[in-house]
């Protein structure tokens, strides 16, 4: 199934060309191509997505910490609401948002369902066999609002820049040199070493393999993932020699310039300012 | 295994967090500028892993290997177990930024664990199934725990929440174990430098 257009480029997306090649029909070589299944928010042209990672990584902090730590409705009401303006101003398909939010909120249904019926405390309605507890009720709702906010936040903030710019954000905000090249070098191969696993299962489709509940379906998976891990280990080696053939020394130096611009230094304001509005109602006496 | 955000309290975040920062620190101080490549291509290796849904039953549940993760990278699963669970944030909304630290370490702290109890068994390949089966069991029964905790000591109404958690992944520890074991099998015969094991045979 290997098509010839592989051994030019290790992208997944170049099959599907004329979208990933330049004016003059060359193919683009961008590694930030191959993880494209993965990263569905990271394309467009918004002003979020445009804006400074390091900008969007510091006030998606400070706000997703308030989020997270809020008791009151009102203040997790509004935070919901900001972070569906903001979701509106990155302008992402409402489907591909609504699909995350659903897959997000499995959990939330869980404790909907189980904390009125568990809870207990004071308040207590019954209804036909259950004391249904209100007060478990409010809190599975709250933690509904709060979580589905915080969500919608990483989401238009952070999941409109690439894991490339991301990394590249944390480094300049003075994260562990290692860990961010940790995170770029995972991102980086993420996509083919996801390609390699789907290619083996091919394979092992093509062979009759139907996964089940029995030990035939994990002695398969089992070899076959080893055989990932194993080509994996392999292709780190190559590409370490290869690094150090062409002198790296452990600092990645970008084409790409970080400067801030006035559009990034308002968002940031902005978004602090909010964030000091949610602390206020917050901390105001109800 | 992943607890959405707002769900916590905040001496759990806080706690988990630092937590998780000082198994980071460590972690890194055990990777130079050759093992970080290795290290790398391994976390994206166990994020593919843990795309991979295992049918039970009518349903299916996907994998993690944090066991086999441990077993692989010891210390260093820490910051790999971080840039993973960064990553599933990143794309699929898993977890966020607050809950980043207290997930790192119910999943890392077992694998630790993990390499310290049975690394050494690895080594006799009489002992290597076995030892292999119990690191993936333990790690996610520990997980789980874990998370349990975490759960219970946010808010006593989370107990019922918890005892489902556990529940729930009864079914995971033993499909890891198997998968683990089969794993550590395979590459004990294909290549097994990466386990760093002292008799390869």
């Amino acid at each position: 199934m290997r098509r010839g257009i592989h051994s030019v480029c290790p992208c997944a997306s170049c099959r599907y060309a004329p979208a990933h090649t330049d004016g003059m029909g060359r193919r683009i070589r961008d590694p930030a191509r191959a993880v494209m299944t993965f990263e569905q928010f990271s394309a467009g042209s918004s002003f979020l997505h445009q804006a400074d990672p390091r900008c969007k990584l510091i006030s998606a902090g400070v706000l997703s910490l308030i989020f997270a730590l809020c008791q009151h409705s009102c203040t997790a009401l509004a935070g919901l609401l900001l972070s569906l303006l903001l979701t509106a101003v990155a302008r992402l398909h409402w489907a591909a948002v609504l699909r995350r939010l659903l897959l997000v909120n499995s959990f939330n249904l869980l404790l909907l369902l189980l904390l009125p019926l568990t809870y207990g405390g004071a308040e207590t309605v019954r209804c036909i066999w259950f004391d249904l507890s209100l007060s478990g009720l409010r809190l599975a709702a709250l933690i509904t609002v709060k979580s589905n906010a915080a969500v919608l936040l990483f989401i238009s903030l952070l999941s409109t820049s690439t894991v490339a710019r991301l990394g590249q954000g944390l480094q300049a905000l003075r994260l562990p040199q290692n860990l961010c090249l940790l995170l770029l070098f995972s991102y980086r191969y993420l996509g083919l070493i996801h390609e390699e696993f789907l290619r083996l299962r091919r394979a092992a489709a093509l062979r009759c393999f139907l996964p089940g509940t029995n030990l035939h379906t994990y002695r398969t998976y089992g070899h076959l993932l080893g055989m990932v891990i194993v080509r994996s280990w392999n292709r780190a080696a190559r590409v370490q020699q290869a690094m150090v053939l062409r002198g790296f020394s452990g600092a990645f130096r970008s084409l790409h310039v970080m400067e801030l611009r006035r559009s990034d230094a308002l968002l940031t304001g902005g978004l602090l300012l909010a964030a000091a509005g949610l602390l206020l109602l917050e901390l105001a006496p109800a | 295994m992943h607890i959405s955000e707002g769900v916590l309290s905040a001496p759990v975040l806080i706690s988990g967090s630092a937590l998780a920062a000082a198994g980071t620190v460590l972690g890194l101080r055990r990777l130079d500028l050759e093992s970080i490549m290795p290290t790398a291509l391994l976390s994206s290796a166990f994020f593919v892993a843990s795309l991979v849904h295992v049918p039970i039953g009518p349903g299916s549940v996907h994998l993690v290997l944090s066991g086999l993760l441990g077993l692989t990278l010891g210390w260093a699963c820490f910051p790999a177990i971080l840039v993973g669970l960064f990553l599933q944030a990143v794309f699929f909304q898993f977890g966020g930024l607050t809950i980043l630290g207290v997930n790192t370490v119910t999943m890392a702290a077992p694998a630790v664990l993990c390499c310290y109890l049975f690394r050494r068994w690895l080594d006799k390949p009489g002992t290597r199934p076995g030892a292999a089966f119990t690191a993936g069991f333990l790690s996610i029964l520990l997980s789980s725990l874990l998370t349990a905790l975490a759960l219970a000591f946010s808010d006593e109404g989370f107990l019922a929440p918890a005892q489902t958690v556990i529940a729930a992944n009864v079914p995971v520890m033993v499909i890891e174990g198997f998968i683990t074991a089969f794993i550590v099998g395979f590459i004990a015969k294909v290549q097994p430098e990466i386990l760093q094991l002292r008799s390869a045979s």
